[in-house]
């Protein structure tokens, strides 16, 4: 099964709902509650970022027997140095993603921490693509 | 202990989730900072917060919390408090502040996740 959601960039009202759609969906199949909710965490702070970082994004969601794939791709500025971007407490958020609760630089380690795999492509520029893999079976 | 005595201890009102007032509590935290808040393995626990936006109410959602409370008289919007009705999500709104309220509710047995 493919889902496929519109996220608009610096919307905040907005943000999440993407992550609240899917997120009703796995609650259908009679996932482990624990495992559900890592994957909600993880695409919530990957939507968020679209909405606080990029101008416009998609959120793709693959439901496989043994797997739930999430690919976050915007259209926005990039991460110049993704390693740099993983680090805690690294954050280059402005005034109004923190006053939202967000901007304290976690988002990316704390995806990766609910993640079973986690890839980040980026092009300056251009966009930023997080793919996140999270197994239901292990 | 119930939500209900949550929102009783702390002079709080009840202004969402009325029908979820009988669910149980047992721990709490407090923040400003919703990704912080995401980082919490536990489920069905009271978040205490300054922050009254739809991305608390969001945050709540993905975390599985079961109710929040709002202080120092923060006010959730009509459709802060439609989004907490749909997702069963408990909100108290407080006049007391952060410390005030972690103190009584935590003299009262409510504990800390860490
Ligand atoms: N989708 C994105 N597009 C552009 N930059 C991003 C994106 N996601 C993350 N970043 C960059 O990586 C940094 C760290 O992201 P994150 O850990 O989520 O913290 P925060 O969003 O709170 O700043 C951001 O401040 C931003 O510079
Ligand atoms: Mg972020």
């Amino acid at each position: 099964m493919i889902f496929e959601y519109q996220i608009e960039g610096g919307d905040f009202t907005k943000a999440g709902s993407a992550s609240s759609e899917v997120k009703k969906i796995l609650r259908q199949l009679n996932l482990e509650p624990s495992l559900i909710k890592r994957i909600a965490v993880a695409m919530y702070e990957a939507e968020v970022n679209v909405v606080a970082h990029a101008y416009r994004g998609t959120m793709t969601v693959d439901i496989d027997t043994g797997r739930i794939f999430i690919a976050v791709k915007d259209e926005g500025p990039g991460i110049e140095d993704i390693e740099k971007a993983m680090t805690e407490g690294w954050s280059t958020a402005n005034e109004k993603v923190r006053e939202m609760g967000f901007g304290a630089g976690m988002g990316l380690p704390n995806i990766k921490k609910n993640a079973d795999e986690l890839k980040i492509t980026s092009t300056p520029g251009t966009g930023t693509k997080v793919e996140i893999t999270c197994f239901t079976r292990l | 202990m119930k939500i209900g005595e949550v929102a009783r201890l702390i002079n709080g009102k009840i202004v969402s989730g009325n029908l979820h007032s009988g669910k149980e509590v047992n721990h709490a935290f407090a923040s400003d900072l919703m990704s912080d808040v995401l980082t919490l393995d536990s489920a069905d626990i009271l978040l205490i917060t300054g922050l009254a936006n739809m991305q608390t109410i969001r945050t709540a959602e993905m975390a599985d919390i079961s109710g929040i409370v709002f202080v120092r008289n923060k006010k959730p919007t009509k459709e802060m408090i439609d989004l907490a009705e749909e997702s069963n999500i408990v909100l108290i709104e407080s006049a007391s502040s952060m410390f005030n309220v972690c103190g009584q509710l935590h003299h009262a047995g409510i504990k800390p996740l860490f």
